[in-house]
């Protein structure tokens, strides 16, 4: 207890990352009460086409071809932070078992698996992604599935890293003597010592992965029967001047998410990590 | 003396951050320091010495502030003093030396251009005669060939060279006050003594006045003049190092004199004579993965090393860094591959057993490391770091834990510390917690890695009382791997002697330190600082 209250006033130190979670718990609020204020679906035309926004029926305007952009958003929300969070988790956990093993034993499977995550770090990601799911038809989880092949790799690098230098630390070594398992020293003995820098690059994975499913979703390949903002964009991308309201809203949520996701990075680095970020003030 | 002093300090305070556990770092200290003269402050860790140093140099970090007193250096303030000034004094006027030399330098320079950079700064000599210089102090601090040397990269000195190139960049401008934060911590004994020697040799030569820094009282016996004591930012005692030394009056003075280990051998204790572990030709090499552009490098750690630990008995393993020493352990315990050779426990080949036997092995086998903070899982509680061994065994959860209690208790420390995280432990506390974590399991060997060089004299002597204390009550044979002649004297029962991966010498520790055979020995007993000197009893 003493310990969060220590962490949590590292944290406020950092006022752009107050900020930073303040928007982001809107966000959160938005996707999780938003479709009960807005139950209708955001595929239904709810007007005419073009409504500029700002009015009483339709406070953010309506698009081509007459659907509420403000629904839009609010059912995108949920898309994009599901499809982040997710294709997060399952990136962080392939990653931290990969590097993991790597780091802790060394040796011939060290070389393995680093030439495997080479392999994969050497295609470029998006165009890797955009494959990935043109080949498994676009859809929720193929689309999770792309942003994850795709992500994993850096988190093995990492977390590879860290066990590389806490592996000889004499704490992993008594253990080693007492006679434990593995399993034990990975799990117990170094991986909380490495969990740090593994949630700071987690919480910056978060906006990539919605950046990247934005742009496949402004692609066409999103999931076809989900609304979100990058689908938003790349539907009302031919219309841009003469009705600014359907592109500019849902990449005004875009760019808030993710700098919002940014500065809660930054600050859960800097709590972390106190010895770093005071020096560099 | 009637002559005024050349450094005149006055009721100096040093400020800490607030929340700190004390105010003052440097609680209004004040002494003279006369030309010709060494003057030691001595003290242990957190004392404030190092601070005092660094306040007098104007190089305190950014996070501590003098707040008070005066330093007058030959009759002016340098407390008062701009940057600018005080960077147009350092040097000229004073100069410093630093604990770690091979950080110290540059790595990127020749050392001779180092030391030039001195003089082209503080001086407009022109550059043939700055040249001309350079080789003359690196003569005077005793550099090998000067003129070649000049144009070495510091990696290719070693550390007693890079500290005297470190001397010799502090005297280019003559300072009449040299500085000298502990110089030879990071040193081996050879080394150290001869840069002891070369601090004092110089000192006589010029005159200068020298505040020395050190947290070893054998150090000060060796080259102080006048020694200061220091304890949580005050001097508590301060006088001539031969009345310090041996008829010290401040109770804290007497307990730290009283804490240093004696160099006399510790009286022979009969060894069972069953020979709890036997090692033959064990041999370690390290390999450096070449490429093409790179050469291969091979150093051979251990070279085929024959030793017996007979249960009961403690053999002190001492020798130098590089030696092996550590290398040696690690193998003993299979934290590393030997290459070749036999460890012959409980008649088990060690090195040739299987993982299944090995993990049944290990329990009767156990270690403690050098570093107290890097030893203990700062994520893990106490408890849980205790019982570890037990429960790697199967034993259940509850018995492992309640058993860490009673473990804890039998290292001298509060049971209820179970629940406690390391961090909330002193160093000496966290090497007691090391010791109870290898106990748990009862292992019938101990492997001691410099268990007590990280920590300060009163604490060192504490934990060798443990150590000694346990090895008694359990009858385990131990393993006792030491850089400290003094220490070895106190627990090892007989002693080898390891230099360059080879045991050159052992015998009993009496026999040893009586009538050292071998040359090598003789050189480290020769180095011990002082070694003239014997602790008032």
């Amino acid at each position: 207890m003493a310990a969060l209250a220590e962490f949590w006033r590292r944290y406020r130190r950092n006022k752009g990352a107050v900020v930073g979670l303040a928007v982001l718990c809107l966000i959160l609020a938005v996707a999780a009460f938003g479709p009960l204020v807005y139950p209708d679906s955001p595929w239904d035309m709810a007007g005419a086409p073009f409504q500029p926004p700002f009015s009483a029926a339709h406070p953010l305007g309506t698009d081509t071809l007459g659907r509420d952009v403000a629904t839009g958003i609010v059912h995108g929300a949920r898309v994009s932070l599901l499809i982040g969070f997710v294709a997060t988790l399952v990136a962080v956990g392939l990653g931290v078992v990969v590097g993991a093993v790597a780091g802790y034993f060394g040796g011939r499977i060290d070389d393995v698996a680093m030439r495997l995550t080479e392999f994969f770090q050497t295609i470029p990601s998006f165009v890797f992604a955009v494959v990935l799911v043109a080949i498994f038809t676009p859809g929720i989880g193929s689309i999770v599935t792309a942003i994850a092949v795709v992500s994993w790799p850096a988190v093995a690098r990492l977390v590879r890293g860290e066990f590389l230098t806490l592996r000889t630390r004499e704490f992993v070594q008594a253990s080693v003597v007492l006679g434990r398992s593995a399993r034990h020293i990975i799990f117990v003995e170094i991986l909380p010592n490495a969990v740090s820098p593994i949630i700071v690059s987690g919480s910056l994975m978060v906006a990539t992965a919605i950046l990247v499913e934005s742009s496949l979703s402004f692609l066409g390949l999103g999931d076809p029967n989900m609304m979100s903002w990058g689908y938003m964009i790349g539907a009302s991308r031919s219309v841009v001047r003469l009705a600014w309201w359907c592109s500019f809203f849902p990449g005004l949520a875009i760019l808030l998410t993710v700098l919002a996701l940014n500065l809660v990075g930054e600050g859960l680095s800097d709590a972390l990590n106190p010895r770093l970020s005071r020096e560099g003030r | 003396m009637t002559a005024p002093p050349l450094l005149r300090v006055r009721d100096l305070r040093v400020a800490l951050p607030a929340g700190g556990d004390r105010t003052h770092a440097v609680d209004g200290i004040g002494f003279d320091l006369h030309a010709g003269e060494i003057l030691c402050i001595v003290g242990e860790s957190g004392s404030g010495k190092s601070l005092t140093a660094s306040a007098i140099m104007g190089l305190l970090p950014r996070s501590v502030r003098v707040a008070g007193g005066t330093v007058e250096l030959g009759g002016s303030d340098l407390l008062g003093l701009a940057e600018d000034e005080m960077r147009s004094r350092r040097g000229r006027l004073l100069g410093m030396i630093f604990q770690e030399p091979m950080t110290a330098l540059n790595p990127l320079m020749r050392v001779g251009e180092q030391i030039d950079e001195v003089l082209a700064v503080h001086t407009d000599l022109p550059e043939a005669e700055r040249r001309r210089r350079v080789v003359e102090l690196m003569a005077q601090v005793n550099l090998p060939d000067p003129e070649q040397l000049r144009l070495a990269f510091p990696f290719r000195l070693s550390g007693g060279q890079r500290q005297r190139v470190m001397i010799a960049m502090a005297l280019a401008l003559g300072p009449s006050l040299l500085i000298a934060d502990e110089p030879t911590t990071a040193l081996d004994v050879t080394t150290q003594k001869q840069i002891l020697a070369l601090v004092k040799q110089i000192q006589s030569d010029r005159g200068m006045g020298v505040l020395f820094i050190t947290h070893d009282f054998g150090v000060v016996a060796e080259i102080a003049d006048r020694v200061a004591v220091m304890q949580h930012g005050r001097i508590v005692e301060i006088g001539p190092v031969e009345q310090v030394l041996n008829r010290p009056e401040h109770p804290y003075t007497r307990a730290l004199i009283a804490a240093v280990p004696r160099l006399e051998p510790r009286p022979a204790r009969p060894a069972s004579g069953v020979p709890a572990l036997v090692a033959r030709a064990l041999t370690k090499t390290y390999r450096t993965a070449g490429g093409l552009f790179v050469r291969r490098r091979v150093v051979e750690a251990v070279k085929s090393v024959d030793l017996e630990i007979r249960q009961g008995e403690t053999l002190g393993v001492v020798g130098e860094s590089g030696s092996g020493k550590s290398t040696l352990g690690r193998l003993l315990v299979r934290l590393l591959a030997a290459d070749g050779g036999t460890v012959t426990f409980q008649g088990t080949d060690l090195l040739a057993a299987a993982p299944g036997r090995l993990r049944a092995l290990r329990r009767d086998v156990q270690m403690v490391f050098q570093d107290p903070y890097a030893s203990l899982n700062p994520r893990r509680r106490v408890g849980a770091i205790v019982a570890d061994g037990l429960i790697a065994q199967g034993r259940p959860r509850a018995e492992a834990l309640a058993r860490a209690r009673d473990l804890l208790a039998l290292v001298g420390l509060d049971p209820a510390g179970v629940d406690r995280y390391p961090h909330e432990f002193s160093g000496g506390q966290r090497q007691r917690i090391g010791i109870a974590r290898a106990l748990a399991v009862e292992p019938k060997l101990l492997i001691a890695d410099e268990p007590v060089s990280a920590l300060d004299v009163s604490v060192q002597a504490q934990v060798l009382e443990l150590l000694n204390d346990v090895r008694r009550r359990f009858d385990l044979a131990m393993l006792f791997i030491t850089h400290d002649l003094r220490v070895a004297a106190q627990v090892a029962d007989r002693i080898a002697v390891m230099r360059r991966g080879e045991i050159v010498e052992t015998g009993p520790t009496a026999a040893i330190f009586r009538d050292p055979q071998h040359p090598y020995t003789r050189e480290l007993l020769d180095a011990v600082p002082g070694r003239g000197w014997s602790a008032p009893t």
